[in-house]
């Protein structure tokens, strides 16, 4: 029995995705989970995993091709069974049409071997060297979150090595002599990467679309930094308890318990989400990731913690799973670890709310009176007004604060 | 097929009735070994070209019978006849036509590429005229180390209006070289008859502006080819280059799909009357108290030879292909 | 080691040769009387005779057809071509002859002959006397094609070419007759189809041979002065080609420039990056690049000719490009 493996949805204002790059080829045996093909979102790539086992009998649409999530990407049967691909294909096409708004035709394999851009197709979609690329492969590293430093932006060994050093610095090495009249302060253009292009289109969308307000408070810190100091004392240096782990874990309970900023502006409805999956948004080489932790308002402080370590640590290996990315309801955005007193973060869409949370200071506090040493840090939360309005955000905003400010019920 | 290497000829001497007996069954079985050729190759057993030495066995059996072992010979591509008479078994001949590996060339070389250097057979080769510089560097080579060896070099009437003729004849003056050139004027290059590409029809006037010593014999009778031969060797041998042209003339087309549109039929007709291999039976029957039934019996058992040949190089075995690179360098 | 130039390598080399077996000898044009027209065999002729130091006519297709005879014959032939612009007039007897005789015969016997052709231009000496066709050469199964850029490599080279059983192009450059260098005082015999590392570096691979390993030489040191440092392999031997230190260069290298002075396409250089594109694509860090002879038949002026003919600021650039 034929199956056909459609473009997957990995999320749920996922629309349409790119296939970036086939790791099966027609003929292959596959399994159920193998990993088939990486899928471009407006969000992240993913790797995505087959469905069904079997022969892949058909790759449907070539790389680089952008299809509609329900649209056949391959099919996959028996190595014998003999298959009417037109007719497959036709019957999908009909069932998974979109009414409103047709969906682009897949570009066939067969018709065209380039892409449409004339360029030719590029591996991975990247302009890597050879080495690059194998090495890239060795270290699992996500080439699309290198800058290339070599000729025409090409990322080459050394972007590649520096990565795996965890090296930022470019200059170290023999550094473009062919170009000398770059050196000093001249201007150099340097190409907009893939995912910086991505970030900045969906933060014009969302700030031109939603109708943001900004709510700041200040949040006595004194308590959950002791605690957090205490329980690390009792850790293995690899799972110590990050500030972010406790944010996340407020902002979760906060969000059980006051649902409304829980929630998507929806087709003239606003959708609650049932679950509460917190994305954090992480500085990756050449932009920026939100990673997901899943179920924050129900796990344990601890799992929150090796959650969100582990998804981290991926999106700066540029190996982000499916789940890493997609899902989340509410953003906690941290930058406190650069000394920021406060900022204002953009919402990420179609969530309703993000929470900015400045650094933790050292500040001198008037207690019963008294002055006191204390800590303290800011935290302003961007709300999209179509979904809530200030009062409630200022609600949410203290039940967080009962959290943060009382961590031994961030335990319980 | 007679081995002329073996037997050690007395300068000057004509031929005794064993020989002439023995030439007679080599001409004959040369051309029956090329009338062989010529339906292998039509059943598509045969690859390449193809080119017959039909009508020009005199002179092969002439210039060869009357060579010493030392001395070497070098051919152009019509090298069936030459290959015989320089004493290669006809089995060997037929498995290089066939390709298999116990051609002469190991199925490397094909009809144009027939050799056998421990009979001093240096090849046959299939660039017009490029095996006279051959000729003259192995001349040279025996000059060098003081021996008594004279190279053949024989080709056509078509070789001697390229360069290669000119450069190999004058070098072989220049440096007296033990060489006898032989011409096989055969009256044309392919299909262009001498007149059209030569601006002499005397091809050995040719040597004359070399300074060369030269002789234009008959060569469709193998008695005054053969004693040509013989004298003009022991010339070389002792005074240097000699330039011997003989008048032949082949039977066939150039080479198998030949239109012959340049000849007329009549033309090849008269040449037929003087058929080397007649002129010769005569010659035996009329002077040498030979009869009919002695020479029709010569002439099976060079029919039966040939079939056996061919019946050897069908059986043999082609090379292996692992040995593709085999012959390419030595280190 | 004495420091000698390479015409010196040279003859040392065949004399040398010529001393210890007598099936050696040398013919050409001008090879006698007058000892080489790159004075190469000077005093040949009085030391060894007219014999084994033969002058021929000027008539290249006899001169090489006859040391392919001889060579059948059982001869060493050595056999100069006083440019190897003149080879073309013996291209059949090279291609067709030294090349085949021995495959098409069977292996019933042996081409042992060197032949020697000078190559190269820069000299204003016109169109056709100032080519580089290595590659047309090199082409060619059943040729081995030699062409050394350093007097070491030229003695014992040459001395290899000449006790080997294989025909040999020996392709010297007219320009580097004069380049110095040390060679070795005992017997010294260089293997042919071995390409060997003249200069460590990690930074790029130039590959080359002959005259442009020199410039390579050069423009190495100007590099090195800036903080590049590239490692040069010369290939010495064009067939059978030796890729191994090429590859192991380029693998640590990832970079490479390939610097020939003959023309760019379906040349050397071309050779070389296909095979290093076949053998180490995933090593490749940055597009290998070709330098070679604009695709020009060289012009007489000076100036047009340098123009046209790789220059070491030529390799210089080149080298940076691919960091």
């Amino acid at each position: 029995m034929a199956e056909l493996i459609i473009m997957p949805k990995l999320g749920f204002d996922m629309a349409e995705g790119t296939l970036l790059r086939w790791l099966i080829s027609e003929g292959d045996q596959l399994a159920q989970g193998d990993v088939i093909a990486e899928i471009e979102t407006d969000k992240a790539t993913i790797e995505v995993e087959s469905q069904f086992s079997g022969v892949v009998r058909k790759l449907v649409v070539e790389e680089g091709s952008s299809v509609p999530i329900g649209a056949p990407i391959a099919i996959v049967a028996d190595a014998g069974e003999s298959i009417d691909f037109e007719t497959i294909l036709a019957a999908s096409a009909s069932s998974s049409a979109e009414p409103a708004d047709p969906a682009p035709e897949p570009r066939m394999m067969d018709h065209a071997l380039s892409s449409s851009d004339g360029n030719g197709r590029l591996p991975g979609g990247v302009k890597a060297s050879p080495v690059a690329r194998r090495l890239a492969e060795e270290f699992n590293i996500n080439l699309k979150s290198l800058e290339g430093s070599g000729q025409g932006g090409r990322i080459v060994k050394r972007d590649v090595e520096h990565s795996i050093a965890g090296q930022t610095d470019e200059a170290s090495k023999v550094s473009l002599p062919v170009l000398p009249q770059l050196e000093g302060s001249e201007t150099v253009e340097a190409p907009l990467t893939k995912l910086r292009g991505l970030i900045g289109r969906r933060m014009t969308s969302s700030k031109q679309e939603i109708p943001h307000f900004y709510l700041t408070s200040s949040f006595d810190a004194a308590a959950f930094m002791k605690m957090r100091s205490d329980l690390n004392a009792r850790m293995p240096a690899e799972e110590k308890f990050s500030i972010h782990d406790f944010i996340l874990k407020a902002a979760g309970l906060a969000l059980r318990k006051f649902p409304n900023l829980n929630a998507s502006l929806g087709d003239g409805k606003i959708i609650r989400h049932g679950a509460v999956n917190i994305g954090l948004a992480v500085a990756v080489e050449g932009g920026l990731l939100t990673v997901v932790i899943r179920d924050v308002d129900w796990k344990p402080l601890r799992i929150i913690s090796t959650d969100a370590r582990a998804a981290i640590q991926r999106a700066r290996a540029g190996r982000v799973h499916q789940d890493d990315v997609e899902g989340s309801t509410f953003t906690v955005s941290n930058l406190g670890m650069y000394s920021i007193d406060s900022f204002v973060a953009i919402i990420n869409p179609p969530e309703a709310a993000i929470l900015a949370i400045g650094s933790v200071e050292d500040v001198a506090v008037v207690k019963d009176g008294e002055i006191v040493p204390g800590k303290r840090f800011k935290a302003t939360l961007s709300a999209d007004h179509r979904v809530t309005d200030g009062a409630e955000a200022a609600e949410w905003l203290q039940i967080f604060k009962g959290f943060i400010e009382d961590p031994l019920l961030l335990l319980l | 097929m007679v081995n002329r290497t073996k037997s050690k000829r007395v300068a000057g001497e004509l031929m005794d009735k064993d020989t002439m007996l023995d030439l007679y069954h080599e001409m004959v079985l040369v051309r029956r070994l090329e009338e062989a050729f010529e339906t292998l190759y039509q059943e598509g057993k045969i690859g390449g070209f193809l080119h017959l030495y039909i009508g020009q066995e005199a002179v092969g059996s002439g210039v060869i019978g009357a060579r010493q072992p030392q001395d070497r010979v070098i051919t152009a591509y019509r090298d069936h006849g030459i290959a015989i008479s320089c004493g290669i078994d006809p089995k060997s001949i037929v498995a290089e036509l066939f390709g298999k590996e116990a051609g002469t060339s190991k199925g490397r070389g094909g009809s144009m590429h027939l050799g056998n250097t421990d009979l001093n057979f240096w090849g046959g080769h299939a660039i017009v005229g490029a095996h006279m510089p051959l000729a003259t560097g192995m001349a040279m080579a025996d000059k060098y180390r003081g021996s008594d060896a004279v190279t053949i070099c024989l080709f056509g009437d078509g070789a001697t209006n390229g360069g290669y003729f000119h450069e190999a004849l004058n070098l072989s003056m220049v440096w007296d070289l033990p060489i006898l050139w032989v011409c096989e004027n055969n009256q044309y290059g392919m299909g262009t008859a001498v007149e059209r590409a030569s601006a002499v029809t005397e091809i050995r006037q040719k040597a004359e502006g070399y300074g060369m010593p030269n002789e234009r014999v008959d060569g469709m009778d193998i008695l005054k080819v053969y004693e040509a031969t013989s004298k003009n060797l022991d010339l070389v041998r002792k005074n240097g280059p000699f330039f011997l042209e003989l008048m032949t003339y082949r039977f066939r087309g150039h080479s198998i799909g030949d239109p012959e549109r340049y000849r007329e039929k009549e033309e090849i007709d008269m040449w037929r009357k003087d058929d080397p291999i007649g002129i010769f039976r005569k010659h035996l029957l009329s002077t040498n108290g030979l009869t009919d039934a002695v020479l029709d019996n010569i002439e099976a058992k060079a029919q039966s030879e040939i079939e056996e040949a061919i019946k050897f190089a069908e059986a043999s075995a082609d090379p292996s292909l692992d040995s593709l690179f085999d012959y390419v360098y030595v280190d | 080691m004495a420091v000698i130039t390479m015409r010196e390598a040279i003859s040392q080399a065949i004399w040398e040769e010529m001393e210890r077996d007598e099936d050696v000898f040398i013919m050409g044009e001008e090879v006698g009387i007058w000892g080489g027209t790159y004075a190469v065999t000077r005093g040949f002729y009085d030391h060894f005779g007219g014999e084994r130091v033969r002058d021929t006519p000027i008539a290249e297709g006899v001169i090489i057809g006859a040391a392919n005879g001889a060579a059948m014959a059982g001869l060493r032939p050595i056999a100069e071509l006083m440019t190897i612009n003149f080879a073309f007039l013996a291209m059949d007897q090279i291609v067709n002859h030294s090349a085949k005789l021995r495959l098409m015969f069977g292996g019933q016997f042996k081409i042992p002959i060197v032949i020697r052709a000078v190559g190269g231009g820069g000299r204003q000496l016109g169109a056709t006397h100032s080519q580089t066709p290595d590659a047309v050469f090199a082409h060619f199964p059943g040729l081995k094609v030699v062409s050394p850029g350093t007097p070491s490599d030229a003695k014992g080279l040459l001395k290899t070419a000449i006790r080997q059983d294989d025909p040999v192009m020996f392709i010297e450059n007219a320009t580097l007759y004069q380049v110095r260098g040390e060679v070795p005082d005992e017997e010294h015999l260089v293997p042919i189809g071995v390409s060997k590392v003249q200069r460590e570096g990690h930074d790029a691979t130039i590959v080359t041979y002959s005259k442009m390993l020199q410039k390579s030489f050069v423009a190495a040191e100007r590099l090195s002065s800036e903080g590049i440092e590239v490692e040069i392999v010369d290939l010495r031997t064009l067939r059978p080609l030796d890729m191994g230190p090429v590859v192991q260069s380029f693998k640590k290298t990832n970079r490479a420039v390939i610097v020939e002075e003959g023309w760019k396409s379906y040349g050397v250089g071309a050779e070389i990056a296909a095979r290093l594109y076949e053998e180490a694509f995933d090593y490749a860090d940055a597009p290998i690049k070709r330098l070679a002879q604009k695709e020009v038949p060289l012009p007489y002026n000076h100036d047009l000719e340098q123009h046209a003919i790789p220059q070491v600021e030529d390799i210089i650039m080149a080298v940076k490009e691919v960091l």
